[in-house]
């Protein structure tokens, strides 16, 4: 008599144990997703203090764009707006907490990725015994190439060489 | 002349009032899901079962494809610019925010929720849901809700393995097949897809997962309780679903990127 | 119109039911008397299960009353409505067991449902219940291995589950071979006689079900055009009557459905 409940039981046994490993199988999906094809370096978070840089030509600078020193991306450009006053770009930026050494006459430049790529920021070290802060603003500063300023540059030196 | 004009007024007021019907009956289910969920979590289990692990067959081997094809038609574009290295990144994106929960849905409509709308059309045909209501026990609540939510429930999961088994497809071709780097394949990934991208799949595979387990209860539902109620009931279902999420695929996109 | 039937459980007083504009009831009157078995017969489609849908509450009539232990199913909440089906039991037509339940499970179903019974309690009252109408050796098959009068026996196994005080029975002889049809009569009979049970049977088996019925109704035209004991409906004078109890295929019910001419059609006369 027992034998029909417990056949019952085995067939939820055996649903809950499929729902389960489904469920868990998802998760692991998920976890695949987010962990491995995502960089979790580009996620520095909102941990951070955030310095400020000005340049006379942003180029195709985007919000989120790496901050990188010596190749390794250490935060994000969190913002870029136009100061009317001084009549160029400001780009601020938040750098992860572990680079806290940064020298303060560390020098910023709109860099290009690849042919193709993105443009970013890169740092270049300064040789200052006192550090960036919260709020700091990076006094040397190099604009992106924009590529038809260089082409124009070079066609009339070309021609000036005639 | 006054005749088809006749028709199609007739035509949208049917189609306002089931846009309506559905509504009230999204409301009813929406109400009563949470009591189902801690009250008979055993049901919603069972349905989990039914419309996750068993679409497994069938997420498993188009996800694969979808990603071979992709690695394919991706590398073959890409390396006409000299780029085939953002093979991984192409592929990941294409998938996570658009293909993944779209294709998704369209096979768990096909497999699951024409199963789900033509069980639930049989039992309307066969008087057991009006059995149900003579028992004083609520069809709605006994058996539409715990299928609606192990819709709901299985959806963003489904889509996850299908993205994680169509990377998988995309890889093989790529590196294996192809000869893309296999560190450049994964490397640039990681520093193009963010996990915003990821969640804008999550949260379109969300709303993807309620649009079509309702669609598929409600046309079973409501089919009309013959044998030929019930097979149009599942047409209906695959239909009125491909519609609906490719409608609000690109709303969606709009809003989570705009 | 005589009604020997008194002190009835359910009332139907001037009912009148549209479907999509057409009349299926027009002004209806049926009392159904406590612990006895009525009959109510008629042609098909006169509305049979429509009444059963307004007894429970699954309809509601566009005028009149239908009561239920005096009151109005119609005015009823929701949950008054569930309480007065977890008094009732209900055999449809095909039986309409649960197919992804066991016939254990059936007729556990409202139980589980509606009770927080042991289970020990539950295996107990089941088991009863199908030892009662003679399946109880059945009780691990799926409904789907059931033959019909199997499942319709099932069925009314589950729908005494709860101990209700009236059961509906929809066409309990409809489809079924003469030793089921004997085997379902012989329980309707011993449920009501044991267990003082009112029995709602509608049917159109006049002989069958006039065998063990107390009292019957016969509908035509949205009404009752008789009723009472079924040797009274025997006698009765209304043709329709003598039509029905008979099974006549020519009478007040004609055999032809109304259409154009014959001759005038098969000549090509009538316009298409």
């Amino acid at each position: 008599m027992n034998l029909g409940a417990k056949e019952i039981m085995k067939q939820t046994r055996a649903v809950e144990m499929g729902a389960g490993l489904f469920v868990l199988l998802g998760f692991g999906a998920l976890f695949f997703l987010i962990t491995q094809t995502t960089g979790l370096s580009n996620e520095i978070g909102n941990t951070g203090y955030t310095i400020n840089a000005r340049f006379e030509n942003v180029g195709d600078l985007k919000i989120r764009a790496p901050v990188t020193i010596s190749g390794v991306t250490i935060g994000r450009v969190t913002s870029i707006a136009y100061d009317p006053e001084r009549m160029n770009a400001v780009v601020e930026m938040m750098i992860a907490d572990q680079y806290r050494q940064l020298p303060d006459d560390s020098e910023a430049a709109i860099l290009t990725a690849g042919l193709i790529g993105g443009q970013y920021i890169g740092l270049t070290p300064g040789g200052s015994e006192t550090w960036l802060e919260q709020g700091s603003q990076i006094e040397f500063t190099q604009s992106a190439v924009v590529l038809e300023n260089l082409i124009g540059k070079f066609l009339s030196s070309v021609g000036g060489g005639n | 002349m006054n005749d088809w004009l006749c028709e199609i007024r007739e035509g949208i007021e049917a189609f306002v009032r089931s846009v309506g019907e559905l509504t009230l009956f999204f409301f009813n289910i929406a109400i009563y899901s949470p009591r189902t969920l801690v009250r008979r979590p055993g049901l919603v289990v069972k349905q989990v079962f039914n419309s996750g692990a068993m679409s497994m067959t069938i997420i498993l081997t188009c996800g694969l494809f979808v990603g071979m094809v992709l690695g394919l038609q991706g590398f073959d574009t890409l390396q006409r610019f000299g780029a085939e290295e953002a093979l991984g990144t192409f592929a990941t994106l294409s998938l996570v925010k658009e293909l993944g929960p779209v294709l998704t849905a369209l096979l768990f409509s096909g497999r699951a929720g024409t199963a789900l709308a033509s069980e639930i059309g049989l039992m309307r045909a066969t008087d057991q849901l009006a059995a149900m209501e003579m028992m004083a026990v609520d069809p709605v609540r006994r058996i539409v809700i715990p299928r609606f939510l192990g819709g709901v429930i299985a959806m963003p999961f489904l889509t996850a393995i299908f993205n994680m088994i169509a990377i998988f497809g995309a890889f093989l071709v790529g590196v294996t097949f192809m000869g893309v780097d296999q560190g450049a394949f994964w490397s640039q990934m990681h520093a193009n897809v963010t996990v915003a991208d990821v969640n804008q799949g999550v949260i379109k595979s969300l709303v993807f997962g309620i649009v079509a387990s309702l669609l598929a209860v409600y046309q079973g539902y409501t089919s009309v309780p013959t044998a030929e109620g019930v097979g149009r009931a599942t047409t209906r279902t695959v239909v009125t679903t491909a519609i609906t999420v490719l409608i609000l695929d690109y709303l969606l996109t709009a809003t989570l990127i705009g | 119109m005589k009604n020997n039937c008194p002190e009835s459980i359910v009332e139907i007083r001037d009912v009148v039911f549209f479907r999509d504009a057409k009349p299926i009831f027009n002004g209806l009157n049926i009392k159904i008397p406590r612990g006895k078995i009525t009959a109510v017969m008629g042609p098909s489609g006169t509305g049979k299960t429509t009444l059963l849908r307004l007894i429970t509450g699954q309809l509601t009539p566009d005028r009149g009353h239908v009561c239920v232990e005096g009151q109005d199913v119609a005015q009823m909440s929701r949950d008054q409505l569930f309480a007065m089906r977890r008094k009732m039991g209900m055999l449809f037509q095909n039986g309409a067991l649960l197919t992804d339940l066991n016939v254990f499970e059936n007729v556990a179903f409202p139980l589980r449902e509606h009770t927080d019974l042991p289970e020990k309690l539950i295996r107990h009252i089941v088991l009863t219940k199908l030892h009662a109408v003679g399946l109880r050796g059945t009780w691990r098959m799926m409904p789907s291995e059931l033959s019909g009068g199997m499942a319709r026996r099932v069925a009314l196994a589950r729908s005494m589950a709860m101990d209700p005080e009236i059961i509906i029975y929809d066409e309990p002889l409809a489809g079924l071979d003469p030793i089921s049809m004997g085997v379902i009569l012989r329980l309707i009979k011993r449920l009501n006689d044991a267990l003082g049970i009112t029995s709602i049977v509608v049917s159109h088996d006049v002989h069958e079900i006039g065998s063990i019925a107390d009292c019957s109704y016969l509908m035509a035209d949205g009404k009752v055009i008789a009723s009472g004991a079924p040797d009274e409906l025997r006698k009765d004078g209304n043709p329709i009557v003598q039509q029905f109890m008979a099974g006549m295929a020519e009478g007040p019910v004609p055999f032809h459905y109304p259409g154009p001419d014959y001759e005038e059609q098969l000549l090509g006369k009538v316009a298409e």
